[in-house]
């Protein structure tokens, strides 16, 4: 199959970028959407033209740095689904595909279609963690959790970080990827000890590094590629009014 | 104060003023609706009785509204600033028109208030009635007798109504009064209550300009 592709191509943080027109030439429907840029590359390594630039790593969906906004949606137009794993007979022979960077003012661009996430590490480090002294490993299931605790944790813990929450909030917010966070400590119980502290602090982080706020479009529920549900932002709406009963300094 | 500085506080602020505010939304119709039964002037008569009542009432509404456009406004601007380059295209997926112009259907029923306050509230009642009670009634009857006005009444009250269908199911996800199995449902009543508020105050100033309330 042969496609139009309009691509984001910007050659620096600096500069303005624009969207570039290439074709993709006998594209097999087996291939990723990855494979499809990888052979539009060789094309252009062959005549001379920089490559496009784009983030990938596993290629299996599961490494959440594949970051590509396909036809005005996250991740392309298959549910749960990331970029890489997202096959080419999902379009058809003749199809125009807009391809653009994640877009929010916390993530700039680095180069075409390769953002800077590092604002969604330093909203783990400030609070997205368990503190656990150092000693000895603890026998498994020393501590008991309820099954139906521990599956919602793990569903909450399904979030990759890629980022396609806040490419989709309307906002700019990275509350789903917040709340996921969250939400996946403090169901169990080595992590809601500092639940009340971490709520506030990953949303205190989050805002300093230039996320919007959450609204409620549930856009970012949408476009998760692991089906992060928008009901871990209720949980960590509840994590913060109850983190309200205790004093600053506690925290 | 966390309530005031954190995002999820002023989230949580803007869903209990906009919570006090739909209460007495509600609370407005139900007076209105002595249109219907005649008891207008009675009503409003007794109302106005009780100084006490209606000012802590009116301070309380206040209060929320500076929250809730203070708030709305300053959330706004941030989104925006968060958010400076478009995309090319969009196609949102679950994001709706009432969601995406809450800003807008909120300004329209602030500048709605203020010339609704100006209409009826701050210029007085001009007449009485056969018992020398103000003339409520037939203030609004006069008011609504104008197509302009019952115009702009309708166009208000369906910014209203997109307000609130995004309004209140997103004050509980706020607030955290749901569940995945309650959400469907929060969501069904949010637009079934907006479309009550909608019919119950459209249809006053309707049903006064078709002469059907006299």
């Amino acid at each position: 199959m042969n496609l139009a592709l309009f691509v984001w191509r910007q050659k620096s943080p600096a500069d303005s970028g624009g969207l570039q027109q290439y074709e993709a030439r006998d594209i097999s429907p087996d291939m990723s959407f990855l494979e499809m840029l990888d052979v539009v590359n060789e094309d252009l390594i062959k005549k001379g033209i920089e490559p496009i630039a784009f983030d990938h790593d596993c290629r299996e969906g599961i490494c959440g740095m594949c970051s590509q906004v396909i036809n005005g949606t996250a991740h392309g137009p298959q549910e749960k689904t990331t970029v890489c794993q997202l096959h080419m007979r999902n379009f058809k022979d003749g199809d125009t595909i807009y391809i653009e960077p994640w877009r929010a003012k916390a993530f700039p661009v680095i180069k075409d279609l390769v953002v800077d996430r590092g604002a969604l590490d330093r909203i783990i480090q400030s609070g997205g963690y368990v503190s656990v002294s150092t000693g000895g490993v603890p026998d498994a299931n020393a501590i008991l959790i309820p099954k139906a605790d521990s599956d919602r944790a793990m569903d909450a813990a399904e979030c990759i970080g890629c980022g396609a929450c806040v490419a989709a909030c309307p906002n700019g917010s990275a509350m789903l990827f917040v709340s996921a966070k969250v939400a996946h400590l403090a169901l169990l119980p080595q992590g809601c000890v500092e639940a009340a502290r971490r709520v506030c602090v990953m949303t205190e982080t989050m805002m300093k590094e230039g996320f919007g706020n959450c609204s409620n479009h549930y856009e970012c529920q949408a476009a998760c590629p692991k089906g992060i549900k928008v009901s871990f932002i209720a949980k960590l709406n509840r994590e913060f009014i109850k983190s309200l009963a205790k004093p600053s300094e506690a925290l | 104060m966390r309530l005031f500085s954190s995002t999820v506080g002023r989230k949580n602020l803007m869903a209990l003023s906009g919570q006090a505010l739909i209460a007495f939304v509600v609370m407005h119709l139900l007076g209105n609706f002595t249109v219907y039964s005649g008891a207008l002037n009675s009503y409003a008569e007794r109302l106005h009785s009780l100084p006490l009542l209606v000012w802590s009432f009116r301070l309380i509404m206040l209060a929320a509204l500076t929250l809730h456009v203070f708030y709305g406004a300053i959330i706004t601007l941030e989104n925006r600033a968060a958010k400076p380059q478009a995309y090319a295209v969009t196609k949102t997926q679950k994001a709706t028109f009432a969601s995406k112009n809450m800003i807008w259907t909120g300004s329209a029923i602030a500048a709605f208030l203020l010339y609704h306050l100006i209409q009826f509230t701050f210029s007085g009642v001009p007449g009485r009635d056969l018992f020398s009670r103000p003339d409520v009634f037939g203030m609004v009857v006069q008011g609504f007798s104008s197509l302009p006005v019952v115009l702009v009444y309708v166009a208000s009250i369906t910014a209203l109504f997109y307000h609130l269908s995004h309004g209140i199911q997103s004050s509980f996800q706020t607030l955290g009064l749901n569940s995945e199995a309650a959400m469907p449902f929060i969501m069904k009543s949010a637009v079934i209550i907006s479309l009550v508020l909608f019919g119950g105050y459209s249809s006053i100033p309707l049903f006064i300009l078709l002469g059907a309330v006299r």
